[in-house]
């Protein structure tokens, strides 16, 4: 084997590849090429570091120096200086936003410096596509020491015993799901993961299926040992090409070396994996919806009981499990459920990764144990609001969860506690939103979202969050009425007991939530017609402050004609005119245009 | 389907390349909307003629394939543009300006989302959330994915695109 000197780790998840990974990766190759170095120097695509924003990242070892927003032409400076001199390229650096210290190691950065990354812990560090460096770390052991060391009940007793809860949002308890699947008679039995990431604002599936795929699949395999399934299947989204791509690599290989397929590490139990596309639809997240669509028909659900552990995917026992949940898996076998249950809260154990994401300065991935505060989470390692606004709520749990606001911050966050406050775990999303956002816009738009992906089975989804998406609509364009606020409640709480699923179930929380929370910024709308956020086109109202220099660009860009103004002077906006179209104040080059 | 009946198309179609495709699909459970995906992967959009083939072949009723086709938002039933505009609407992107970029881009090619340029360059389409919130607000044309977009840096993108 051929030793080298230094390795440049380079991301190729989706976020940085975007960015211009690919570019970086090519001169990095051209530049040590041309300075003698290709022997000494290797350089390895990795998957997704979570820290998305600053990408393109690159990472230096054996010093584990990390540059952000790399480019191709900061290339050369790095080889000859980093590489050729160890000497740190600063400017490339890390930048702390409130110190505005640079960083060089990836150790000591706020932003990875709270968290705790077991499920993450590969991705960025191993290439996802060689299954030699996922074993060179531990890989694949758990499944080997589940095979031939334990028997499969004593691999779910296992299970129980670390408290692990389903990642995917709903939060029941993996070991039991996994009894109940092992206790259903039948010799033919199925495991599906449920890649099916649709939540806006999370894609901590993604970075793992990206960054470190035969973590899953060797998840699923011990699954499939414990409750005595021989077939999985992988239902993955079609909107992640590279998970698929990676996804397909990495079966291929562990098919190659044994470790799927027949006789698995010498013993009886043998185990294949296909992957299934979705076609594009949300409700396929729900696991009767997934089966369908796996069928091969319209992914819609259908009441439990029977619950998939008795009769799921061709009517044979099945155990559905999310992606993370899968990925915590082979550590607990391998390190001990007691190790993995000294984690996290009483009844939620373990660690979480959530997707931070919105007017925050550190977007990104961050693993963190579960029972840690929302206020570490935004303020530690997010980095605080950008552009220096005000915190004003935080969205969790995609669709399905509620907005929390600044009072709640200090709450420990786990499954129950998230429960009490009218928000929900869900797939992990948290989306931040400051001074200028409005909450009755962002209840519309996870209304309009349900709305659109609901799939019509049952009335109280298909018809119900259609109603309340039109009060809501017409309360952000000023036509809201008395009585509207109350409606919305009744409806929302009538919709969360009546629909089938838990799309359907949970369609209402965001609104609920808002109302609990932001219930002045709804009056505000109905009563006085004022948008607080200014966030609301048909209720802004425009104004040309002193700030005017005359330029009589605001002029020029109204499609209307509803500027006035002589060159130098004062402008001023005609509201009758005016139809808020927002062009004036976008385009004014002093910020002299206000809205609100 | 017994050996004397004859299909709807009535046996005699040129769509060679999809019968090769659809080979691997008879006979075997759950085939039906993998091979949507690699019929629509080679037309671009599923026609009648296309469906009545898979219909005949997989010998599963076109009225079944229709409530499939219809119920998930990547097939098309109509033609569609060389490039594909895939607009993000998730969360993130909408708090950080998402339709504002739309709408420049419905703006410079004169179709609203959901539409295809009359000269089939370009086809217009909103999603759910891309999961690279990280660099919202974002947009894919094809298989690439661009962040950090502003409503001006769009229209110098869809230049790139032919």
């Amino acid at each position: 084997m051929q030793h080298t000197r230094a390795h440049v780790l380079i991301c190729a998840g989706t976020g940085c590849t975007s960015s211009g990974a690919k570019k970086v990766e090519a001169a990095f190759q051209t530049e040590l090429a041309k300075q003698g170095l290709q022997d000494e120097v290797k350089v390895v695509e990795t998957g997704c570091h979570g820290f998305c924003e600053m990408g393109p990242l690159v990472i230096v070892y054996p010093e584990g120096v990390f540059y952000c927003r790399m480019q191709p032409e900061d290339v050369a400076e790095v080889v000859e200086s980093h590489l050729l001199k160890g000497r740190i390229v600063k400017r490339l650096l890390y930048q702390e936003p409130i110190s505005m210290e640079r960083i060089p190691s990836y150790k000591d950065i706020s932003f990875y410096k709270k968290q705790m990354r077991y499920v993450l812990g590969n991705c960025g560090h191993i290439n996802p596509e060689l299954i030699e460096e996922y074993i060179a770390v531990g890989g694949y052991e758990a499944l080997g020491k589940a095979l031939t060391t334990m028997t499969p009940q004593g691999v779910i007793d296992e299970m129980k015993k670390s408290g692990l809860r389903g990642r995917g949002g709903g939060g029941f308890p993996t070991g039991m799901k996994w009894q109940f699947a092992s206790n259903s008679p039948g010799s033919k039995k199925y495991v599906i993961c449920n890649a099916d990431e649709g939540d806006p604002g999370a894609f901590m599936d993604r970075s793992v299926l990206e960054g470190d795929p035969h973590r899953i699949i060797e998840g699923m395999a011990i699954c499939g040992y414990a409750i005595g399934a021989d077939e999985g299947y992988i239902y993955c989204r079609a909107e992640y090409p590279l998970a698929i791509k990676r996804l397909k690599i990495a079966i291929r290989q562990a098919e190659e070396m044994g470790l799927l397929g027949t006789n698995i590490f010498g013993s009886e139990f043998n185990f294949k994996l296909k992957i299934k596309e979705g076609a594009g639809a949300f409700v396929c997240g729900e696991e009767t919806a997934l089966m369908a669509s796996i069928e091969g028909k319209r992914g819609m659900p259908r009441p439990r009981p029977p619950f998939p552990a008795v009769a799921g995917l061709w009517g044979k026992p099945t155990n559905i499990n999310n992606v993370e949940t899968f990925a915590n898996v082979p550590q607990i076998i391998q390190k001990g459920a007691d190790w993995y249950a000294s984690i996290g809260t009483e009844k939620s154990k373990g660690t979480k990764v959530f997707a931070l994401t919105g007017k925050i300065n550190n977007t990104g991935l961050a693993e963190v144990p579960i029972g840690i505060t929302m206020r570490e989470i935004i303020y530690d390692i997010g980095g605080g609001i950008s552009d220096n606004k005000k915190f004003k709520a935080v969205q969790i749990g995609g669709p399905s969860g509620g907005c929390l606001p600044e009072e709640l911050l200090d709450m420990p966050i786990d499954y129950d506690s998230l429960l009490a406050v009218g928000a929900m775990m869900g797939s992990g999303g948290l989306v931040v939103m400051d001074e200028t956002t409005c909450m009755v816009d962002v209840a519309k738009f996870f209304l309009n979202f349900t709305q659109s992906e609901s799939c019509g089975k049952c009335t109280p989804c298909r018809e119900g969050t259609k109603r309340m998406l039109e009060i809501l609509t017409r309360i952000t364009e000023g036509e809201g009425k008395e009585g509207d606020i109350e409606l919305l409640e009744d409806l929302g709480a009538q919709i969360k007991d009546t629909a089938l699923c838990g799309l359907g179930q949970s369609a209402p929380n965001p609104v609920l939530s808002t109302l609990r929370y932001f219930r002045h910024e709804y009056e505000a709308h109905i009563r006085d017609k004022r948008c607080p956020a200014g966030a609301c086109s048909k209720l802004a109202a425009y104004r040309i402050t002193e700030l005017c220099k005359g330029c009589g660009l605001c002029k020029k860009v109204c499609p209307v004609g509803a500027i006035t103004g002589e060159v130098k002077g004062q402008h001023v906006i005609d509201p009758e005119v005016c139809i808020k179209c927002g062009a004036c104040f976008t385009k004014c080059p002093f910020k002299a245009i206000v809205k609100g | 389907m017994s050996e004397t009946q004859k299909c709807c198309c009535g046996g005699k179609n040129p769509l060679e390349q999809l019968d090769q495709a659809l080979v691997k699909y008879k006979g075997d459970k759950g085939t039906l909307i993998p091979a949507l995906q690699e019929a629509q992967n080679i037309y671009g959009y599923l026609s009648k003629e296309v469906l009545e083939r898979i219909a005949c072949t997989l010998e599963i009723p076109i009225s079944q394939i229709y409530g499939v086709v219809t119920f998930y938002s990547q097939f098309h039933l109509n033609p569609r543009g060389r490039n594909i505009i895939r607009v993000c609407a998730g969360t993130a992107c909408h708090v950080r300006g998402g339709k504002a970029i739309l709408k420049a881009i419905e703006d410079k090619l004169g179709v609203p989302a959901g539409a295809t340029t009359s000269d089939l360059r370009f086809t217009i389409e909103t999603v759910a959330c891309i999961g690279a919130c990280g660099l919202a607000p974002v947009m894919m044309i094809n298989d690439d994915t661009h962040g950090r977009l502003t409503p001006e840096h769009v229209v110098e993108i869809l230049e790139r695109y032919k």
